[in-house]
């Protein structure tokens, strides 16, 4: 069985997030990329899927600049077989994103995507869904936990309720949740011998896929500043400042 | 229980991606390149990517760079505002000040033809050419003991395990670090390594000279109303708040993008053990000279890193049997030009091109290498550290003011080349006097526009470490702060501390000394300045410590 497993490369979790002077974006320059969080637990799940003996190659696929290629190196060192780089140095937005990976899909005749429920970048949460629509495949999305026997995935989604059980046959897509696993430590050894392998390298062009820059954004804003708060010492001021603000 | 490692063999492993490192790792490539031989080169780095845990003023000097890389302007090193003003100024009090005119600053503080810049953002640049010459370059793995061999000579470092908890078990996603070996090992961890003091101690490196000399500098970066921005601005100042005894100096230069960079750097010969760099440095800012650029604007970023200053009459030996030290590590800083990436860049570059000609010649390792301080003495480096050499000892010796005269008669109209040397032999771990003694500080209360508390700065390092681990700022004896260094000195590590790492918590028979090493940005201020000299910093797990962005 062939898992392709996408990985965005987004600005690292640890970063704290300034929005340039100008409103017109976050600042990239000079500050620290990593795979995206949510891609890591699916490569994980791949990887443990592939040590589990019930999928046999592991491929990851990217899309993005030339800089996206250390994303790849990362997902090689989890342990995928083959990496994929679908090389775009514009803006990429999610239907874009998905036009390629549901491209690469085809070609490679996988049987199952892996990837993270949303990137921490743009939180759009539709990646995933995009992609089995535009191959009209089953989704199962928010996975938590995901069992794979006799053509058929059985996932644990978390849902608002509890926990939702959904079997779906392959090939499928399933986005990946924060609970679904602890991505490991990627040890050195591995992290060398992915530098030695060779990436695929492949555009939108030559996957006949359309960018499709459907999103315009027009204005990026911080939060807006917490105003001070005050510390009362008695339950009666408190309640006295409750009641002033109007609050009960 | 002895742990199976992997090991891989180099014939050059560096420990450390700042410019010396860097400087060594592209030199050696080049060097290989021009004459058609194969060299591996691998450099480990505790960061969590290169430039992670870089902080630095910056006002660069292009020279070493422009002999390493001629075309770095086409390449793209962001080296993008060019200096258009100097400016330098003592203040006199909290309100007071006097400018400088220009003739009366010593040479050195000129800064005509250099850059102000991130040093953070070009070790970002410098490490993709490493890259793309073929230098393995891995992030993310801290260089955690050296490994010699039976004839006692460095043959490589061990990188540290990961996956060990707080009480030193291994947890399930152990994964124990590997063997660097290599032929010659270089150290380029910066100011106060922690494997670079072992080395020095064990082979004696420091045995002739005077004891290196520290400072802690603290940064801050803010984004200014594009009103107010004059890229290429570098301003300097010294005088309040610290004095003679305390001394230290301040710079504020304007970066590209609306960026002010703003620091103190507090010399830790510091007497007064009330004293603290952080409190000092916040309420510098509001100082009319340094308020009217910093007013409107909003702090993004905030660190602090120990800085190196003994310069030549503190430098030690360089090299050692398998290796050397190179850059802030050995000692390279040019005090009187507040200045040591131009000189950490060239020092890595000496090295680099020593090792790799004796690479060539087919060198085995395990010798102690000649050829890198031959040529370090016969470069403008030596020389440039030379004329500098009694900068910093005289401002010791004869304070700010007189010890600044002195240095503009030795800078302006000797060039640096009066025919004696000043020496300053005390260690700075030594000059505190008792809290009994020194005037107690009370600092104002940060006003959080342009002061702020030591927490939320902290948190604008965007510093992490995996919690479940040994703690890595080792006590030699725990017992230490509380009953000695408590009574005597109030306990100064609370306050010299610029990350809050330290606190001395419970009152009376609870009291005890606290250690929030998750805090930590990798300063090593602790180790250089503890009275007792009984802290030690250790690498904690790789990734872990600062996330600086533009610093």
């Amino acid at each position: 069985m062939k898992a392709l497993v996408s990985v965005k490369r987004a600005v690292d979790y640890n970063v704290r997030i300034q929005v340039k002077p100008d409103g017109s974006g976050v600042v990239t320059d000079g500050v620290k990329h990593s795979m995206n969080p949510f891609d890591e637990i699916a490569m994980e799940e791949a990887v443990r899927l592939k040590e589990k003996g019930v999928i046999s190659e592991i491929i990851a696929v990217t899309i993005g600049g030339q800089k996206n290629e250390e994303t790849l190196r990362t997902a090689l060192a989890f342990g995928a077989t083959r990496a994929i780089h679908v090389k775009e140095d514009g803006e990429i937005q999610p239907l874009t994103a998905a036009r390629a990976l549901a491209a690469v899909f085809k070609k490679e005749s996988a049987d199952i995507l892996l990837c993270g429920k949303q990137a921490i970048d743009d939180d759009a949460n539709q990646t995933g869904q995009m992609t089995a629509a535009l191959l009209d495949i089953a989704q199962a999305t928010f996975a938590s936990k995901v069992d794979i026997a006799d053509g058929k995935a059985t996932v644990i989604r978390e849902v608002d309720a509890g926990l939702e059980t959904l079997e779906i046959d392959l090939p499928a897509v399933i986005t990946a949740d924060l609970r679904l696993n602890e991505p490991r430590y990627l040890k050195l050894p591995d992290i060398m011998k992915a530098k030695r392998v060779q990436i695929e390298a492949t555009n939108l062009g030559d996957l006949g896929v359309e960018a499709a820059p459907a999103i315009k954004v027009t204005k990026t804003a911080p939060p807006p500043a917490r105003s001070k708060g005050v510390m009362v010492k008695t339950v009666d001021e408190l309640a006295a400042m409750l009641k002033q603000k109007g609050l009960v | 229980m002895s742990i199976e490692r992997d090991v891989m063999e180099y014939d050059v492993v560096i420990v450390g991606a700042g410019p010396s490192g860097l400087g060594a790792a592209i030199r050696l490539k080049q060097m290989a390149a021009d004459a058609g031989q194969e060299l591996n080169v691998c450099l480990v780095e505790k960061g969590s990517e290169v430039g992670a845990h870089i902080l630095s003023g910056a006002v660069f000097e292009p020279r070493a760079l422009q002999e390493l890389i001629p075309d770095w302007k086409e390449k793209g090193a962001p080296l993008r505002a060019a200096v258009t003003g100097d400016e330098m100024h003592m203040l006199r009090s909290a309100e007071s000040s006097y400018k400088f005119p220009n003739w009366m600053v010593p040479k050195t503080m000129h800064n005509e033809g250099n850059y102000v810049i991130s040093l953070g953002n070009l070790c970002r640049w410098l490490g993709e050419q490493a890259e793309a010459m073929g230098v393995e370059v891995y992030p993310g793995f801290a260089a955690q003991e050296v490994l010699f061999n039976d004839a006692g000579a460095v043959v490589g470092v061990q990188v540290g395990d990961l996956g060990v908890s707080a009480n030193g078990e291994h947890k399930p996603d152990f994964a124990p670090g590997m063997e660097l070996r290599a032929k010659y090992t270089l150290f380029a961890e910066g100011c106060r390594g922690h494997l670079g003091k072992r080395l020095i101690r064990q082979f004696k490196l420091d045995a002739e000279v005077d004891p290196q000399h520290y400072g802690i500098g603290l940064k801050e970066v803010w984004e200014v109303p594009a009103e107010k921005h004059k890229p290429g601005l570098v301003v300097h100042g010294a005088g309040w708040p610290l004095d003679d005894a305390n001394p230290g100096g301040w710079f504020l230069y304007h970066a590209e993008d609306q960026k002010v960079f703003v620091g103190l750097i507090v010399d830790l010969s510091y007497e007064n053990p009330w004293l603290s760099p952080f409190d000092e440095f916040q309420r510098l800012k509001h100082h009319p000279v340094l308020k009217a650029h910093l007013e409107g604007g909003k702090r993004i970023s905030y660190g602090a890193r120990a800085l190196a200053k003994g310069g030549f009459n503190s430098l030690p030996q360089m090299v050692f049997p398998g290796g050397a030290l190179i850059g802030c590590d050995l000692g390279t800083m040019n005090f009187s030009k507040i200045k040591g990436s131009h000189t950490a860049l060239k020092s890595g570059m000496i090295a680099g091109e020593a090792f790799a000609g004796a690479l060539f010649k087919g060198a085995e390792g395990g010798d102690a290498l000649q050829a890198y301080p031959e040529a370090f003495k016969a470069s403008w480096l030596w020389d440039e550290l030379y004329r500098s050499r009694n900068w910093g000892p005289a401002m010791h010796k004869f304070g700010t003011l007189f010890g600044g005269a002195f240095n503009y008669i030795d800078q302006n109209i000797f060039g640096g080349k009066l025919p004696f040397t000043l020496h300053d032999r005390r260690p700075d771990h030594a000059t505190l006097k008792t809290a009994a003694e020194a005037k107690k500080i009370e600092y104002p209360k940060p006003d959080n526009i342009l002061s702020f508390d030591k927490l939320s700065s902290v948190f604008l390092s965007s510093t992490n470490h995996e919690e479940d681990q040994p703690v890595h700022l080792k006590l030699a004896d725990p017992s230490i702060p509380i009953a000695k260094n408590l009574p005597k000195y109030a306990e100064p590590a609370q306050r010299y501390c610029p990350a809050g790492v330290y606190e001395v918590v419970g009152e009376g028979e609870d009291q005890r000394f606290q250690i929030n090493a998750q805090n930590c940005v990798h300063c090593k201020t602790c180790d250089i300045k503890d009275p007792a000299q009984n802290i030690t910093w250790v690498a904690p797990e790789g990734n872990g410590g600062p996330n600086y962005a533009g610093m």
